[in-house]
């Protein structure tokens, strides 16, 4: 008999504890199947966040740290510095990302680390139960602003892609989303992408992946998934924002 | 061999990079800011990597994952940037990642001053960062034994695999004296393998994973336990102490790092008076010499034991341990970027006599 999909070599047999409809479950499996895809499985490093993800050391079938909150970025510029043959990634949240992590991910683009960052945005703290993220949306309820985000007090979602696609040292950033079949093998081009670009050595890569939290949104997996195209695109367009391999042509 | 001049911060750079160091991550901070500096010149001559960081918190970061994937890393800093290596030094901990931190202390709280203190001692042998863990704590009270105890703060490093802190004041940062370049360098690759590192699994072996969580208690306890474990034989292994004048003393002075300078002048100045007194001078701060400090204090011949530290009073707490009472223990120092003099110090000697 013929196989036609099995699970990919990129991820151990470890059960994920994400929550039903959350979609950090698909991105593993398209980083995974990227690493398998391009055979450096063997010589790939990944450095887990703290959230959602935390225990991501576990699920990738290839050697992990676990950083501090948001350190992920320095964690892999000190393994990269050290193995520049080796591909390296962080696989980080938003707040992990663009809150606590906000100096070393952008410092990591700035220097131009030959590093792929996958960030999982689903605006919102998942781990902790719900509280508000740097990207929440303007009017979204959070734990910590349970009337609201209010633009007035906390100012208005941040924009990581948009922000980091203005410096230099940033060879690829993408915004994506994994919300229908087409999205997700969308999503899976742009993954490999990156990390294909990272091996070539032009610089810093980053996909951003619009995800769910149906837990801490209040919402069904699928009325998650159609929430991320209703309220998060107007705010986080898809899009490729930088591309140096264009920009060249 | 002959002996060369070196200012401690260069000395100490270049002993690291002798111990087979290859990685630097750090951000400048005065009075240290002469080892990357110095790191930025010969780290990449040597072959090695040299980043300056965008925040201390990032350095000890890189350090985390430079050491996470096998190579022989340190980073430097003075008083408030070592505070915020706290969060990655914890996490070393945790993950017991080796590594080599150099605090060279100038005067706190807060911004403080410039000028050399030594108000970090509750921080480098209490912890400093959450959770419980212990550092190595090495503290030289000269630039050659700064760099004779660079090459040993790397190797047990990575014996233990914990982070050892080297723990001077400014003044030994900052001055000039002569250096003998004792042990042949080190090359990274005659150093011993890491196989616990991550440095890729080359589809022959599972995952190595670098992690500091333990989510189930009970797996967290065994941890603790572990770790404790290791620190005892540490304690066990790793004491380092000199004496100075201390049979028949009438009066010994504790004393780390430079006030032990200022110790043995106030020594000499005793003896004018017709007064023996003697230095001890613990070189580890943790695991700190207990047993042979309490042998020397409660000799017959001693009355009374003083410590001289750059601080309002820290390492007085781990003297009175060691002495258990067995004589009166008093402090002399000042904080805040100011030396004592030997004249001072003899002083509180004569009045812990009751003269």
């Amino acid at each position: 008999m013929a196989i036609v999909y099995q699970k990919t070599k990129g991820l151990t047999d470890a059960e994920l504890h994400y929550c039903p409809g959350c979609t950090h479950g698909i991105v593993h499996k398209l980083v995974g199947e990227t690493l398998e895809e391009l055979d450096v499985l063997g010589k790939a490093v990944g450095v887990a966040p703290v959230g959602c993800a935390v225990f991501a050391y576990d699920y990738f079938n290839c050697d992990m740290q676990e950083a501090a909150h948001g350190r992920a970025p320095a964690v892999a510029t000190g393994i990269k510095r050290v193995l520049p043959q080796h591909v390296v990634f962080t696989y980080q949240g938003d707040g992990d990302l663009a809150a606590i992590g906000i100096a070393e991910a952008v410092h990591s683009a700035m220097r131009g680390e030959k590093i792929t960052v996958i960030f999982v945005n689903n605006a919102i703290y998942g781990m902790t139960g719900g509280q508000m993220a740097p990207t929440t949306l303007v009017g979204q309820k959070a734990t910590t602003a349970p009337l609201g985000r209010d633009p007035g007090h906390y100012g208005s979602p941040i924009r990581m892609s948009e922000m980091l696609a203005t410096i230099d040292g940033a060879a690829y950033i993408e915004r994506v989303m994994v919300t229908t079949p087409a999205s997700v093998m969308k999503a899976k081009r742009s993954i490999k992408k990156a990390f294909e670009l990272q091996i070539a050595g032009l610089g810093f890569t980053m996909i951003e992946v619009l995800s769910t939290c149906p837990t801490n949104w209040g919402l069904t997996p699928v009325e998650s998934l159609e929430w991320v195209k209703e309220n998060m695109l107007p705010v986080f367009p898809l899009g490729v924002y930088r591309d140096v391999t264009k920009e060249e042509a | 061999m002959s002996k060369e001049l070196w200012k401690g911060n260069e000395a100490i750079a270049e002993a690291a990079i002798r111990a087979g160091c290859r990685c630097y991550f750090g951000y400048p901070i005065t009075p240290q800011s002469e080892i990357p500096e110095y790191m930025s010149l010969h780290m990449p001559k040597a072959g090695g990597v040299f980043l300056q960081s965008e925040s201390e918190v990032a350095a000890i970061n890189m350090v985390y994952g430079a050491t996470g994937a096998g190579a022989r890393v340190m980073t430097s800093s003075s008083s408030p940037g070592v505070s915020l290596k706290q969060e990655g030094i914890s996490y070393m901990c945790g993950a017991e990642l080796p590594g080599v931190i150099v605090n060279v202390m100038r005067g706190g709280p807060g911004l403080g001053t410039i000028q050399p203190a030594q108000g970090d001692y509750f921080q480098a042998t209490r912890g400093g960062g959450h959770g419980d863990y212990r550092l190595i704590v090495f503290a030289p009270a000269n630039i050659q034994e700064v760099v004779d105890l660079m090459q040993e703060a790397f190797d047990l490093a990575d014996k233990y695999r914990m982070p050892v802190m080297m723990l001077l004041d400014g003044m030994i940062g900052q001055m000039m004296e002569p250096v003998e370049w004792k042990r042949p360098a080190i090359a990274p690759e005659d150093l011993p393998e890491k196989p616990w590192a991550t440095t890729g699994t080359k589809n022959k072996r599972l995952p190595n994973i670098i992690n500091s969580l333990f989510i189930d208690p009970d797996a967290c306890n065994q941890h603790n336990i572990r770790l404790e474990e290791k620190y005892a034989r540490v304690t066990e292994s790793e004491q380092r102490y000199e004496t100075n004048d201390t049979e028949d003393a009438e009066v010994i002075f504790v004393a780390f790092g430079t006030p032990a300078r200022l110790a043995r002048a106030a020594v000499r100045l005793l003896a004018e008076d017709g007064i023996k007194a003697g230095v001890f001078r613990p070189i580890t701060v943790w695991p700190y010499p207990y047993d042979a400090l309490y042998k020397i204090a409660a000799q017959d011949s001693v009355k009374a034991v003083v410590t001289v530290e750059m601080n309002t009073g820290q390492m007085i707490d781990d003297v009175r341990i060691a002495v258990k009472g067995a004589r009166p223990v008093s402090f002399v120092g000042s904080a805040g970027g100011i030396i004592p003099t030997p004249y001072e110090v003899a002083e509180a000697a004569k009045k812990a006599l009751g003269r």
